[in-house]
């Protein structure tokens, strides 16, 4: 099948690609551009692993059509930190142990962060909210709830 | 695997229904995709053309006036989810649309892509039938209005001839005295429904129902109306018998079946419980508007 061009911005760069259009944004991501911090789980909309931001909402990126995205900024979690000093989500993530085995890490930041930009200060009901479409199978909820709490307490600042 | 396909994306509706018009005995429609890309990998749908409506912003608004609530075909569900005047007018849906998969789900998925799906066990298309919507269906050669109720002929299946697109849904304005509730069942919060019950009731100022209406979800190959069950209530006060009376209607409705979910006779024994919650629910709100 034909191959087309597609322009896409991820993490504020421009990708000029050569792709067949029914190449899953995901794939674009990990395997054309090759970030491959964000990851490929149940590839049915189930597991959140995937999540990536288009235009600031957390989106799941297996389920996507990376034409679909063109046009839009996409961020994946490579994005979050700037200028080599992590967001205040990810300090958050590392001095609460929000990860067990770090399949689910990538995915949950990223909807942690779309939460977060979108409330800054959301109650532990909004935070499990927030992160209902992503699966950790350590089930390490807890853990991930409390650094989201302690963001919204104001407790990380952005460098 | 996702079959190869010629993707086509339409800048404006009249083109993507142009497109349609030339490629309709082989070519799929896609908008959040949110369905649609699951059974394409799964091989169970192929395709020679895929036609993107995603992008159509004319399809994307939310407008009320006397003749009720309009929805573009291609208004996310987390629009709908967060519009303020929804959950003043028609709190149902805000209700429904917080426990329909997730936030993910919800960023890019769009109510058309829900409906047109045809997925018995959605959430939306059996309360919007509560709410005696209709659906706008266009073609080249013009467009029609289908109530909701008319749109679901089978598995999968609905009433959309091969050059049509949903373009909007419509809802009236809910009537005084009455209330809508939904409710589903599942193992896992904001999962498919192994069933569902939407009820809307109207009540007289006696307090007597004036007029009902149930609908199923995931009782049948399509969404399902309990008429029978809505005969029990009609004229008739609210009370626990007449409840247990209309659940078992509502049973005698369905058609469920048997899955890796829930046994056949489970499922009509949930549809039972849930529709005297519902009816119960939607009652007490009605009487108290």
């Amino acid at each position: 099948m034909e191959k087309q061009l597609l322009t896409l911005t991820v993490n504020d760069q421009k990708y000029e690609l050569y792709i067949s259009p029914k190449t899953l944004l995901v794939e674009v991501i990990r395997d054309h551009i090759g970030l491959t911090g964000t990851k490929r789980g149940c590839e049915t909309v189930s597991c959140g692993v995937c999540t990536v931001m288009i235009d600031d909402m957390a989106v799941k990126s297996c389920s996507i059509l990376a034409v679909q995205a063109e046009g839009r900024h996409i961020t994946t979690v490579e994005g979050l930190e700037k200028n080599g000093k992590l967001a205040p989500i990810q300090k958050a993530f590392l001095d609460h142990g929000s990860y067990q085995c770090g399949f689910c890490t990538a995915g949950m930041l990223m909807s942690c962060a779309a939460l977060l930009r979108e409330n800054p200060s959301p109650t532990k009901t909004e935070i499990k909210e927030g992160i209902e479409g992503n699966i950790c199978r350590c089930t390490g909820y807890n853990s991930i709830v409390r650094a989201v709490e302690a963001l919204a307490k104001g407790n990380y600042k952005e460098e | 695997m996702i079959h190869d396909f010629t993707y086509l994306k339409p800048g404006t509706l009249q083109e993507a229904l142009s497109m349609l018009s030339e490629h309709k005995d082989e070519c799929k429609i896609i908008c959040g995709g949110q369905s649609l890309l699951i059974v394409m990998r799964q091989g169970l749908l192929v395709t020679d053309y895929l036609i993107d409506i995603k992008g159509l912003k004319e399809l994307s608004y939310i407008a009320y006036d006397e003749e009720g609530l309009k929805i573009g075909a291609t208004t996310t569900h987390r629009a709908i989810e967060t519009s303020e005047m929804i959950k003043q007018k028609y709190p149902v849906l805000v209700t429904v649309e917080k426990r329909l998969a997730s936030i993910q789900v919800r960023n890019w998925g769009t109510i058309a892509g829900n409906l047109a799906h045809g997925d018995s066990s959605g959430d939306l298309a059996p309360t919007l039938i509560a709410l005696n919507a209709r659906i706008k269906l266009a073609s080249s050669s013009g467009s029609r209005i289908v109530p909701l109720e008319e749109f679901y002929t089978g598995l999968f299946e609905t009433a959309m001839e091969k050059d049509e697109l949903v373009v909007e849904v419509q809802i009236p304005p809910v009537r005084p005295k009455t209330a809508v509730a939904y409710k589903k069942f599942n193992l896992i919060e904001n999962d498919q429904a192994i069933v569902g019950v939407a009820a809307a009731v109207t009540v007289e100022n006696g307090g007597a129902c004036k007029e009902a209406r149930l609908v199923l979800s995931n009782a049948g190959v399509t969404p399902i109306r309990a008429k029978s069950a809505e005969m029990v209530l009609i004229g008739k006060k609210l009370a626990g018998a007449l409840l247990v009376k209309a659940g078992e209607a509502a049973c005698g409705d369905a058609d469920p079946v048997s899955d890796i979910h829930a046994s056949e006779e489970y499922r009509r024994h949930l549809i039972k419980v849930l529709t005297e919650r519902m009816l119960k629910q939607a009652w007490g709100q009605a009487a108290h508007s």
